[in-house]
């Protein structure tokens, strides 16, 4: 029964359910009855969760779309709690009286925990089914943000047996003085898209919440439900309890059989691109494939990216095909909408980004296309698993290269689907900013004593390595600020009791918690809203009506790079921007053909390491060039001749004039978030050689500096030295002086500011109205940094700055593999793979740090107009 | 000029540019303050002392630290231009009980800047009553030659106020670039603010429009090392 996974590297992991006949069966009568009335069986992975559940052992399981994974998630649970068994478990039921009459509660079993609510609404109705037609005597509820208080409630003191949540409530849930009796009953926790969810800080939330349940509930086991991943057995210790600095982990169950997906690369008759991300040229091979499925799914990996190719595609829509929109910035019911039609199988086609990435079960996709880079083969993986939610039929996907660099990176990635390779990041080390606010939220139950905190906090997976001097400088950063200059003793925030537990200082602590909990910062939110009429087009704030059409949110980071009058895509239209009161954008229908999209707003996802690596040695090994489109071979033929393509470690610097510039372009392969960080750190040391840079872009692939120094003959004459212009010493005191004026830096603190509760949110009972902020926080990392620089919060944001958006960690490994390594080719012009990253140019913003220049360039702008 | 002045980011710096207000040629200093030579005075406004520990009142704890960075750029800013009068214009202090969390160090400094100068705590709507033992003479506003100092705009010919705090934003090449910034229509004139921890209000913003009725005029921004005149109707 229990067929192996096909060619997947952890196949010897198959866990098998034991002899059935060794004890009562693992499934009850009444359940194979139901599986059998249903046209099912039990699929092995199933029955092995079920063989876990009886030996009293936490467990992973890793499973592809449409194993029918959540049920398998659940079935523990379902069976323990209608087995006879559970009378024992009834007779203890505590019976409550609700006013009108008496209620039996036996406590809660079972939490489930998503990282969407969409998802946990969704599960919520599907438990109903086997529920009912078992008549099994099971209550089942969901608590999401959008739950009643008076449910809220009621769930505390009367929980349902199976409680299906998210990481922010548990938070809630767990900093509530019901806490040890809501969970001491708590049997099962059972996590879901567990991949996706350690992945960020939710996951470290989740984690510190976990260790908790742990001491609430010592019974407690779990159940992760993830898609395969690159290193099972670390995210299998994300399940356990981590003693005494061992490693602890659960029991791996994959679940095998799941079809090799058939994965192409759109073999376009039209010319390719040099750059670019819309893959316009491809449209209508796009249009005639939906066309020729039932639904699809056309994944983009940009909001932006997601209206262009929208608009396109409704453009040429002459069979009038039920094509939809679905994205993060889209009206909630806007969203809620495009879902229900999905589901309803009445679209043709949906165009959507990440926000489809994880989830509900749509009916019937019969193929996926993805537009542009892959980035991720895991990634991919998972995308191709939402075309035919059905395990044993194979999953069918096109992917659309947007430009010649995608082409190598759709080439490798469709291997490493075809190889099964996976490549999701590894389990993180828990953030100092999540512990904080876990510190606080702790604080509003129970008191504690820091040596107990700290015991229990080493028990979470990402957090097992933490000293007791950082945890011991969270709780003081928590008490009062953490500030070496000791005045805020009478404003702490908890204070210890006589017998040195800790305890909120006041209620007004405790309410200002609630409403900050979680680790989504989002950008500021600027509602956007249409209106009926072109506006007066003066840029002149106030002067427009209020109202309109609320058409969505747009982040306030893209409309700062707007002028009014300026025009782009949103919600599937081209509109031109009027203007800005408070936190509402004001559009116009703009009845331009073209947008002027002044933005990419990059891709969250850069390029994995390992498909960059992949690139690098399909580039190095000419022999595999075969497995090419033609104009794709020609250009790196080419680019063989006349400079040289990239060998798997080394570098390849070209240095080459162009209209009066000077040009530097080398090829990393490491995306464009390590790359920028590579611009800033280069530009700097050039600078110190005199060399004059002026700007600098980077794609995926590629970084292109520019100056008004000849960079070549600089070269040759010894005065500018690649290898020490590239090496890994900037990552010192060039990088901790251009993180002190960084703004991506100044946004990395924000968002730790914001996580550990030392800039709240909101204000209690205190609605921010006018866009006039209190306070900045780039003006507070600024005297921070300079008066206390090794604060806690400055620490736990250099540590995100290392992965996230200034990706240093990267930059450092790349540095490392090619010192020594450098390719310098001296060129009288451009290259071929020089090309693309050359265009981004101009449609890119320019990046450097002389903000001097820039103002003095809008200050001329002025003295030009005025003399004419 | 003298170095050891230092910008808001505190990198050494050396200019200020001349802004005329009601025929009047002032220094805007890229400190954020006025120098007004001939009659050695200094204007600063807002400078909103003890905002951290205001917060702090409130639970949000804030780094304790702005009191010290904000006085450290006022002495270098009266080092450098040796004023023989000083204009705080109003909102020296973000709260009424401000004055009392001075650290003592920190009161010494104030004092210490106002010794041999003749001193003026301008009211402002966060500081409405100061104590005698700040030193200095309070006011709820000062004219000197013809200019009249108050803390809120009104849009008085000859007035320059504060209590706004303009900055400017200003999109250059796909890059935005946010700085407070001096307001002027050459009438009238809004200084930014000169606290460490005082953000701002965008000059676009409808209150701005009250106090200068024309949409000409001028933001005299802030930069690294510089001052930059640039057009209101430029900015966003």
């Amino acid at each position: 029964m229990a067929s192996t996974g096909r060619r997947g590297e952890h196949t010897s992991r198959i866990v098998l359910a034991p002899d059935p006949d060794s004890r009562s069966p693992l499934l009850p009568e009444n359940f194979l009855r139901w599986f059998a009335a249903r046209g099912w069986s039990p699929r092995a992975h199933q029955l092995a969760l079920l063989a876990k559940a009886r030996e009293d052992r936490s467990a992973l399981l890793i499973a592809p779309t449409g194993a029918g994974k959540t049920l398998a998630g659940f079935l523990p649970s379902l069976v323990e709690l209608s087995a006879p068994s559970s009378t024992d478990r009834a007779a203890a039921r505590v019976i409550v009286s609700t006013g009108r009459g008496v209620a039996r509660s036996r406590g809660l079993h079972t939490l489930y925990i998503s990282p969407l609510k969409a998802l946990a609404v969704d599960i919520a109705r599907n438990l109903e089914t086997p529920n009912a037609e078992m008549g099994l005597p099971i209550k089942v509820e969901t608590r999401t943000g959008d739950t009643p208080v008076s449910r809220r409630q009621r769930q505390r003191r009367y929980p349902p047996d199976i409680l299906l949540t998210t990481p922010e409530q548990l938070a809630l849930l767990l900093s509530s003085d019901d806490a040890p009796f809501l969970f001491s009953s708590l049997k099962r926790i059972v996590l879901d898209e567990l991949h996706a969810l350690v992945t960020s800080k939710r996951g470290d939330l989740l984690s510190l919440g976990l260790a908790r349940l742990w001491r609430l509930a010592p019974g407690l086991r779990s159940i992760g439900l993830s898609a395969t991943v690159a290193e099972p057995e670390s995210l299998a210790r994300f399940l356990v309890p981590q003693r005494d600095r061992t490693s602890q982990a659960a029991d791996i169950v994959t679940a095998g059989g799941a079809a090799a997906p058939i994965v192409e690369m759109l073999d376009t008759r039209e010319r390719l691109p040099w750059a670019g991300h819309t893959a316009r040229h491809a449209l209508d091979e796009i249009y005639h494939l939906i066309k020729a499925h039932k639904t699809t799914l056309v994944f983009v990996n940009t909001r932006s990216q997601a209206e262009m190719l929208f608009q396109d595609l409704w453009r040429m829509n002459d069979d009038g095909l039920a094509i939809a929109l679905h994205h993060g910035s889209l009206d909630v019911a806007q969203r809620r909408k495009v879902e229900d039609a999905m589901a309803a199988g009445r679209l043709r086609g949906v165009v959507c980004t990440s926000s489809l990435d994880l989830g509900v079960d749509w009916g019937d996709v019969d193929l996926v296309i993805n537009i542009g880079a892959p980035k991720g083969a895991s990634r991919l993986m998972q995308r191709i698993g939402r075309a035919n939610h059905r395990i044993d039929e194979a999953s069918r996907a096109v992917l659309v290269p947007a430009n010649r660099f995608e082409v190598l990176e759709c080439r490798v990635a469709i291997d490493a689907v075809a190889e099964n390779a996976q490549d999701t990041p590894p389990l993180r080390t828990g953030a100092l900013d999540v512990l904080a606010q876990h510190v606080l939220g702790c604080a509003c139950g129970e008191p504690f004593l820091a040596d107990d905190l700290y015991a229990e906090v080493l028990t979470s997976a990402p957090y097992s390595g933490l000293s007791r001097s950082d945890f011991d400088d969270v709780i003081d950063f928590v008490a009062t600020g953490g500030y070496a200059l000791k005045t805020y003793e009478r404003f702490a925030r908890i204070k210890q009791d006589k017998e040195g537990r800790w305890r909120v200082a006041n209620p007004r602590v405790r309410q200002s918690y609630r409403l900050n909990v979680g680790t989504i910062v989002e950008d500021t939110m600027l509602k956007v809203r249409l209106l009926r009429s072109r506006g007066g087009g003066t840029g002149s704030t106030g002067a427009l009506g209020r109202g309109g059409r609320m058409l969505g949110e747009i982040e306030e980071a893209f409309i700062e790079g707007l002028v009014v009058g300026d025009t782009f895509v949103f919600a599937g239209e081209v509109v031109r921007y009027e203007s800005l009161v408070e936190d509402q954008v004001y559009v116009s229908r703009a009845y331009d053909e073209d947008a002027k999209v002044p933005s990419y707003m990059g891709g969250k996802f850069p390029l994995s390491t390992y498909l960059a690596e992949r690139v690098r040695q399909l580039l190095a090994d000419k022999r595999s060039w075969a497995g090419l489109p033609e104009q794709v071979r020609d250009w790196l033929s080419l680019q063989a001749d006349v400079s040289s393509v990239p060998g798997v470690r080394e570098l390849v610097v070209e240095t080459f004039p162009r209209a009066n510039k000077h040009y530097l372009v080398c090829y990393p392969f490491e995306g464009r978030l390590a790359h920028q960080t590579l611009g800033m750190l280069l530009t700097r040391r050039m600078e110190r050689a005199r060399a004059r840079p002026l700007g600098f872009v980077a794609n995926e692939y590629a970084l292109a500096v520019w100056s008004l120094g000849d960079l070549s003959f600089m070269i040759r004459q010894g005065k500018l030295d690649l290898d020490a212009l590239f090496d890994p010493d900037m990552l010192g005191d060039d990088l901790e002086a251009w993180l002190a004026e960084s703004a991506l830096m100044k946004r990395t603190f924000r968002t730790c500011a914001v996580i550990s509760g030392l800039i709240p949110r909101r204000f209690t009972g205190e609605e921010k109205t006018k866009r006039q902020v209190l306070f900045s926080t780039d003006l507070i990392y600024d005297v921070l940094r300079r008066h206390q620089a090794d604060h806690v919060l400055l620490r736990a944001a250099r540590a995100d700055a290392a992965t996230g958006l200034l990706d240093i960690r990267r930059l450092g490994d790349m540095l490392g593999r090619i010192k020594g390594r450098i390719v310098h080719k001296e060129l009288d012009h451009v290259s071929p793979l020089a090309v693309p990253v050359m265009l981004e140019i101009g449609r890119e913003s320019v990046y450097g740090e002389a903000s001097d220049e820039l103002l003095a360039e809008a200050a001329d702008e002025l003295v030009k107009e005025a003399m004419g | 000029m003298t170095a050891g002045a230092q910008s808001l980011d505190g990198r050494e710096i050396s200019a200020g540019h001349g802004v005329t207000v009601a025929g009047i040629t002032l220094l805007a200093d890229l400190s954020g303050a006025f120098f007004w030579e001939s009659e050695r005075l200094l204007i600063v406004s807002d400078l909103h002392l003890e905002k951290g520990s205001s917060y702090a009142t409130r639970g949000v704890l804030l780094p304790p630290y702005d009191t010290v960075a904000t006085l450290a750029r006022l002495t270098a800013v009266i080092a450098r231009h040796d004023p023989q009068t000083v204009i705080a214009l109003g909102d020296s202090f973000h709260d009424p009980k401000a004055h009392e969390r001075l650290a003592p160090a920190d009161r010494e400094a104030v004092a210490a800047l106002q010794a041999r100068r003749e001193w003026i705590w301008i009211a402002g709507n966060h500081d409405p009553a100061l104590p005698r033992d700040i030193g200095g003479v309070v006011a709820s506003e000062a004219a000197v030659g013809g200019i009249v100092f108050r803390h809120e705009p009104t849009g008085a010919a000859g007035e320059i106020a504060g209590h706004l705090h303009p900055k400017a934003r200003v999109t250059t090449r796909g890059r935005t670039l946010e700085r407070r910034c001096f307001a002027s229509d050459g009438t009238r004139a809004v200084m930014p603010a000169f606290g460490a921890y005082t953000g701002g209000l965008n000059i676009r913003d409808p209150a701005f429009q009250k106090i200068f009725q024309t949409p000409g005029f001028m933001a005299h921004v802030l930069g690294d090392n510089r001052m930059h005149a640039i057009a209101a109707a430029r900015c966003y």
